[in-house]
């Protein structure tokens, strides 16, 4: 280990704060603290925020329950039971008064004080690949650049805050996890499987002697292609990067992705699925001061047998996205932490042949939660016929983004610069007024 | 049963003494395949080389810089197998590179890759990446893999570019039957009844074919250069009578119409070329006319474009950055110019174009130095620049770095589907860069955990009867030779003394097993910043 930590430039890459305590300090500062080995960020932020005033700052991080493939509207957010319609699909009371979700939603709905819906989101986008890019970057495709998503705008926007494992997760990733664009490789999501499992390369499996060897080993090369280039060769920044590497694989930040050692009853209550982990996971990770973490739940693209698949999406997602809330809020950590659940488009109001319900971008429903935004609020409304295409008070994806970045207390107009050149904002939109804390 | 026992054994034995002889070649190994000496001797070739290198001796001059010393040519032949076909040199081709003459060992190796099926799909690969990008596409349209081996087999014929781009630019009929139409299907609109997209074939035509960012200007008035937004809607015009239908993608009639962007009126566009309208042809579809005009030997932005995208592919860094866009605010390197006359006066031929840069002194020129160097150097191009490599060569060196015979096309196919599905997952988590592949960006962090503890490496490392660590364990007579061998399958290179010495050291340590020590050793080669950047 010693030649490669001598020199720590790996803060210097990540956020460029200066005199960055090692691990060993501050598992010492947060022994005197009182708290676990979930220490850094988690209490830096909380003394800010208590100093700000409980729940009054911007949001700190973004858990994003991700659902690929397109959910229905009408069988999770915006039922309208009792329609034509609605095909069938019953409707359950919730917490806030007036507002009902779809039956198979019973533990979100008794959460429902602290979650806002929109249910008139509008895209233009009609295909997977376009529309996640589009719903996750806040603009359509463009061949002349690539957006940022949102994880990957938190991640260099707010500070680094000591941490040392990738502050932007992707977890069960599927088929198109979030990118960091034209803000750089190093913004997109650290990919990471069913947390049951081991998080991926992190470990050499290597007896202590034999790592060693292999670290002077490396040294003996590295001297060697050094001879003659130096500066170039600190230019590449590969070193760093070994040397970052290294340190996540020997940090305690990594047990966050383990989420064997919570309670029992904790992990039955967000279901003893991979998504369920996958949530658990998203709550330890941003204890640690990870900024962004995306969680998947693929399977919603029903364009036959509709309803069971549903019925059984929702067995996965509901106890899931409930106990996420009524942890995170239990711990005190909702106010500073934002929940988004969303998919890439709707579906049909119509049924087809095969029972199923195919492609709907305008006029689909999302939740959200926690931290810079206003619980309670429902956005928009859809036509109970499902004779209109456009919803009333319709909100773009431009206005979700910008909705978004401001409850992180991001500049959402933010021009900047592509490697291109163009000028481009961070969104699109303006913010909902009646989501975005501090509005009345 | 004895003669059974006994073939298995010859087999054995036979197995054996081919791998030393990889290993360890006798002195009179000679190379397979043989080189066009005329072609490099010829006066015209050496003219154009020569005027190159006048050139930047030229800018070394005014930026007052000192070229670093010639590379060794075991460095070249690794930039050119990088470059060419995404991989390392096998010390199987090591070994007969060596057996050469030194003034012959360059100009065969660049013919022997040349000749090989590898440099054709990887070069297709690489050239496909500008024409459609890395996208799947609309799934009924668009067949990328058909049209990558329609383009890696037009590139084993060397058929001139020109000719090549004004089929991809005017083809007409069935993606699958034609892939040169699948440029065009490719931009198919879902949601306008798969109509192609005039405005992004536009903004692919003009940055890959003419190296302009016309396409910047589909918004605004580009900011540098003299284009306007009406020249991108006429640039546009020439795709508004591409249609799809049940034979593919043909030239039919109607006008381009677009929606304005403020006030959603329709307006009619006419086509219109930006600039040389004398280039334009009378006759022929409008697809057909732009192809003509694009592919023109006057038109002076083709032929720099593709030299600028080939020496980007060779070097690892354009002569102008970014590569698809010549109208940048800086001046143009004089090579350019001579290049780009070379190529539009030789039939553009890509291969010779390959040829030539292979052998211009810039491309020779060692990446390190006596003297300090910094980016003054890099930038007049006095110094081999370092360039990260792309997944799929990190991924095509481990592979052949960790096999002391060639894998080409010849190797057998079970091993080169393994060797397929591996490249292909590990691409996935390195990241692909996709289609920006010049840009300067450094690794990520979760590369290096691959490299340092993922699947690829360590299947490739660990001891098995086909990897490099344990037929060098077995067949190195001694721990000088298998440090060596390493060494040059790995890094192409003999170690340094220092690093001979450590090495040597290494091996002796007796509480490990000796193949396990080799594969440490090939560990620390293979995550070496020499083994990630180009160089």
């Amino acid at each position: 280990m010693e030649p490669l930590s001598h020199r720590d430039l790996f803060h210097a890459i990540r956020g460029g704060q200066a005199a960055t305590p090692t691990r060993r300090t501050f598992l010492r500062a947060a022994g005197l603290a009182g708290a676990t080995w979930l220490t850094p960020v988690g209490h830096l932020l909380a003394r800010a925020s208590e100093q700000a005033g409980e729940g009054s700052g911007p949001a700190q991080s973004v858990i994003m329950l991700w659902l690929q493939g397109g959910p229905s509207q009408l069988e999770t957010f915006d039922p309208h039971p009792g329609t034509r319609i609605a095909a069938g699909t019953g409707a359950v009371d919730t917490a806030l008064k007036g507002v009902q979700l779809a039956t198979g939603l019973e533990h979100l709905a008794a959460e429902m004080q602290s979650v806002s819906l929109i249910r008139s989101m509008v895209s233009k986008e009609g295909d997977h690949e376009r529309g996640t890019y589009t719903m996750k970057t806040g603009f359509r495709p463009d061949p002349t650049v690539v957006h940022p998503s949102i994880g990957a705008i938190c991640c260099h926007e707010l500070a680094a805050a000591g941490t040392d494992i990738p502050r932007h997760v992707s977890i069960l990733p599927g088929q198109w996890p979030a990118r960091g664009g034209y803000l750089g490789d190093k913004f997109d999501a650290f990919r990471t499987d069913d947390p049951a499992g081991p998080v991926p390369d992190t470990s050499s499996l290597l007896s202590a002697k034999r790592d060693d060897q292999r670290l002077k080993n490396l040294d003996v090369v590295e001297s060697a292609f050094a001879k003659g280039r130096q500066k170039r060769v600190d230019a590449t920044l590969h070193r760093d990067t070994v040397a970052g590497a290294r340190k996540m694989m020997s940090s305690e930040q990594l047990k966050a992705f383990d989420v064997s050692n919570e309670p029992l009853a904790l992990r039955r209550a967000y279901g003893e699925t991979a998504f369920g982990r996958g949530c658990l996971a998203a709550r330890r990770l941003i204890e640690v001061g990870v900024r962004c973490v995306e969680v998947t739940l693929s399977g919603w693209d029903t364009h036959a047998n509709n309803h069971a698949a549903h019925t059984n999406q929702l067995k996965i997602l509901d106890p899931a996205f409930a106990a996420l809330l009524r942890d995170l809020r239990e711990r005190g950590l909702l106010d500073r932490t934002l929940v988004l659940c969303a998919g890439e488009f709707g579906r049909t109001p119509t049924v087809n042949a095969v029972g199923g319900r195919d492609h709907w971008p305008t006029g689909f429903s999302l939740a959200l939660a926690g931290g810079g935004v206003r619980g309670g609020q429902v956005i928009g409304a859809t036509d109970p016929e499902g004779q209109k295409t456009e919803p009333t008070n319709p909100v773009t994806v431009g206005d979700l983004h910008a909705t978004v970045l401001t409850a992180l207390g991001i500049e959402h107009d933010k021009v900047n610069q592509t490697p291109i050149g163009r000028t481009v904002k961070f969104s699109e939109g303006k913010p909902i007024a009646a989501l975005v804390k501090g509005n009345t | 049963m004895w003669l059974r026992n006994l073939l298995f054994l010859s087999l054995v034995g036979g197995g054996g003494i081919a791998l030393g002889v990889n290993l360890m070649p006798p002195r009179e190994i000679q190379p397979l395949t043989t080189y066009d000496t005329e072609l490099y001797r010829s006066d015209d070739f050496r003219a154009t080389v020569d005027r190159v290198n006048t050139s930047f001796q030229n800018e070394w001059q005014t930026a007052n810089v000192r070229p670093a010393d010639p590379a060794s040519d075991l460095l070249v032949a690794r930039r050119l197998a990088f470059g060419l076909m995404g991989t390392v040199p096998s010390l199987e081709e090591i070994r007969q590179f060596e057996s050469l003459p030194p003034e012959e060992r360059i100009p065969w190796w660049i013919d022997h890759i040349l000749a090989d099926r590898r440099y054709d799909d990887y070069f297709a690969e690489r050239l496909a990446r500008s024409f459609v990008g890395t996208e799947d596409g609309p799934f009924i349209f668009f067949r990328r893999r058909r049209m990558v081996s329609w383009l890696s087999d037009e590139l084993a014929k060397n058929r001139p570019y020109d000719d090549l781009v004004r089929e991809l630019i005017a083809g007409e009929g069935l993606w699958t039957d034609k892939p040169a139409t699948n440029f065009v299907s490719v931009t198919a609109q879902p949601d306008k009844g798969n109509a192609p997209d005039p405005v992004r074939l536009a903004g692919r035509v003009t940055r890959a074919f003419l190296g302009l960012r016309l396409d910047c200007a589909q918004c605004h008035n580009h900011p540098f250069a003299a284009w306007k937004q009406s020249d991108f809607e006429g640039f546009s015009a020439f795709f508004g009578q591409t249609h799809v239908g049940f034979t593919g993608i043909y030239d039919g009639t109607g006008e381009y119409e677009p929606e304005d962007r403020k006030t959603q009126a329709k307006k009619l566009v006419l086509p219109k070329v930006p600039f040389n309208a004398e280039l334009l042809p009378e006759h022929g579809s409008r697809r057909q006319q732009l192809a003509q005009w694009v592919t023109h030997p006057k038109n002076p932005y083709f032929a720099r474009a593709t030299v600028n995208r080939v020496w980007a592919l060779l070097v690892g860094r354009p002569l102008v950055d970014p590569v698809d866009n010549l109208e940048t605010d800086g001046p143009m390197p004089p090579a350019l110019q001579i290049l780009a006359d070379d190529f539009t006066a030789h039939g553009f031929d890509l291969r010779r174009l390959i040829r030539v840069i292979a052998n211009t002194r810039v491309y020779g020129l060692d990446s390190a130095a006596d003297h300090d160097t910094s980016e003054a150097e890099e930038k007049a191009w006095a110094i081999f620049p370092l360039s990260r490599l792309r997944p799929e060569q990190v991924a095509g060196g481990v592979a052949q770095a960790a096999s002391v015979t060639t894998l080409n096309a010849e190797t057998h196919i079970l091993r080169r589907l393994v060797h397929q599905g591996a490249q292909n997952e590990f691409v996935t988590r390195y990241g692909d860069t996709g289609e920006d592949e010049f840009d300067g960006r450094g690794g990520t962090i979760p590369q290096r955990l691959l490299m340092m503890n993922g699947k690829l490496v360590r299947e490739r490392i660990e001891a098995g009867p086909f990897t490099a660590t344990q037929r060098i364990n077995w067949l190195a007579p001694n721990d000088a030779r298998a440090v060596e061998i390493a060494y040059l399958a790995a890094l192409s290179r003999r170690p340094t003394p220092e690093e001979a010495a450590h090495f040597e050291a290494a091996l002796t340590d007796k509480e490990i097993k000796r193949v396990q020590r080799i594969e440490d050793l090939f560990w620390a080669l293979l995550n070496s910043t020499e083994f990630s950047w180009n160089h």
